[in-house]
């Protein structure tokens, strides 16, 4: 039996692991990919010791780490945790069941979906999460980006000088950092619909159009496009503990300061949690704490 | 014999990143066809993939859609 299971691999889970490996606690850590939602930032500047770094640098940087202690990093997902007897037990996607004495989960967030018809049917095919990694494929093309944020801001000012024509579209207008705003307003190639909810993506084998409908008028319109760029935040990758820990409105599992969940030997650490800023450094920090609340832990059962 | 390979990127896809690196660690040799750098490509993309994201991996004619660990790594142990 492991002493610990870290779920996740992103800033914390990997910093959870070196903290757990320097208290020679026996580890494993589970992830369907390292670095998580982190490999997005094309560049960090605020994570401290390094002046600029992308995220694909830091991760492999944090992972170099990681293996440096001979962590195992298993690529499998947790389906499911339970506890019995005071006994974790991991359900991983290929039927297999690992148990240990504690378990820190640190599995992040995903982009949130639009959850409208075709969006499932389209990824890949026109409808991407990421326009860091697929802009490029849309040269020359006409294509929407969905929501007002930040993220969504950075992706229209990225495809205006790709795409043909960009259509920014947002339910409730912008909310981004208004050096942002300034950036893409003046463009020759945008256009912008703010107030607008977004009902249906369609085509045949690809993307040809979306249907929007104005909140204000109730009046739809079709708008062809090719590239559907979904950016409306992220949402805490916590389902699979929903039965066990206590989730917040948000669907963030609960912690104290000291990273514990309402379940005694299930600890969580980073994005997926209700501490507050989702940063890199409070996660890999948050990661620390949890390892270490989870040693605590195992000393007590000792005793 | 070592399988032909081909990956379809662009210079800014982290997982894109992490594929290569992948590969590199493997000590597997392949093409890249970075779809930034030559856009007409896109349509051979989507020819042999039905897809139009990045990273797609090609070997021996498999397609892997995405940084598939576990895929690529049972794909290249049986080549």
């Amino acid at each position: 039996m492991k002493d610990v299971i870290i779920i996740g691999a992103g800033p914390a889970g990997m910093t959870a692991a070196v903290y757990a490996a320097r208290k020679k606690m026996d580890c494993i850590i589970y992830t369907n990919n390292v670095g998580g939602l982190a490999l997005w930032s094309a560049g960090i500047e605020n994570y401290m010791g390094y002046h600029l770094i992308s995220g694909v640098e830091l991760m492999a940087k944090f992972e170099e780490q990681v293996k440096e202690f001979n962590i195992p990093i298993e690529y499998h997902t947790v389906e499911k945790i339970d506890k019995e007897a005071g006994i974790f037990t991991a359900h991983l996607d290929n039927g297999e069941m690992v148990q240990a004495k504690s378990v820190i989960v640190a599995t992040g967030r995903s982009p949130r979906h639009l959850k409208i018809a075709g969006e499932k049917d389209f990824v890949g095919k026109g409808v991407t999460y990421c326009a860091t990694c697929d802009a490029p494929l849309f040269a020359g093309l006409d294509v929407a980006v969905i929501g007002g944020g930040n993220a969504a801001l950075s992706s229209v000012s990225q495809l205006l000088n790709i795409a043909r024509k960009v259509y920014s579209i947002s339910q409730y207008g912008w909310s981004a950092d208004p050096v942002l705003q300034e950036r893409v307003m003046h463009a020759e190639n945008i256009e912008v619909l703010k107030g607008y909810d977004i009902i249906a993506i369609e085509g045949q084998n690809f993307v040809e159009k979306i249907r929007i409908r104005s909140k204000k008028t109730g009046e739809e319109q079709e708008l062809a496009v090719r590239g559907v760029f979904i950016e409306i935040g992220s949402a805490p990758n916590s389902g699979f503990v929903a039965g066990l820990a206590e989730l917040d409105e948000k669907q963030e599992i609960n912690v104290d300061c000291s990273n514990r969940t309402n379940v005694e030997g299930l600890f969580a650490a980073g994005d997926v949690t209700n501490a507050p800023q989702k940063q890199i450094i409070v996660a890999a920090g948050e990661g620390a704490k949890a390892a270490l609340s989870a040693y605590e832990y195992l000393i007590r059962l000792r005793d | 014999m070592p399988a032909n390979i081909k990956v379809y990127s662009t210079p800014t896809c982290a997982y894109c990143s992490l594929l290569k690196q992948f590969l590199a660690e493997k000590n597997v040799e392949y093409e890249e066809v970075d779809l930034a750098a030559e856009p007409d490509k896109v349509n051979e993309l989507v020819d042999i993939s039905g897809q139009l994201g990045v990273p797609v991996t090609v070997i021996d004619g498999q397609v892997v859609v995405g940084y598939d660990r576990v895929r690529l790594e049972s794909i290249l142990a049986a080549t």
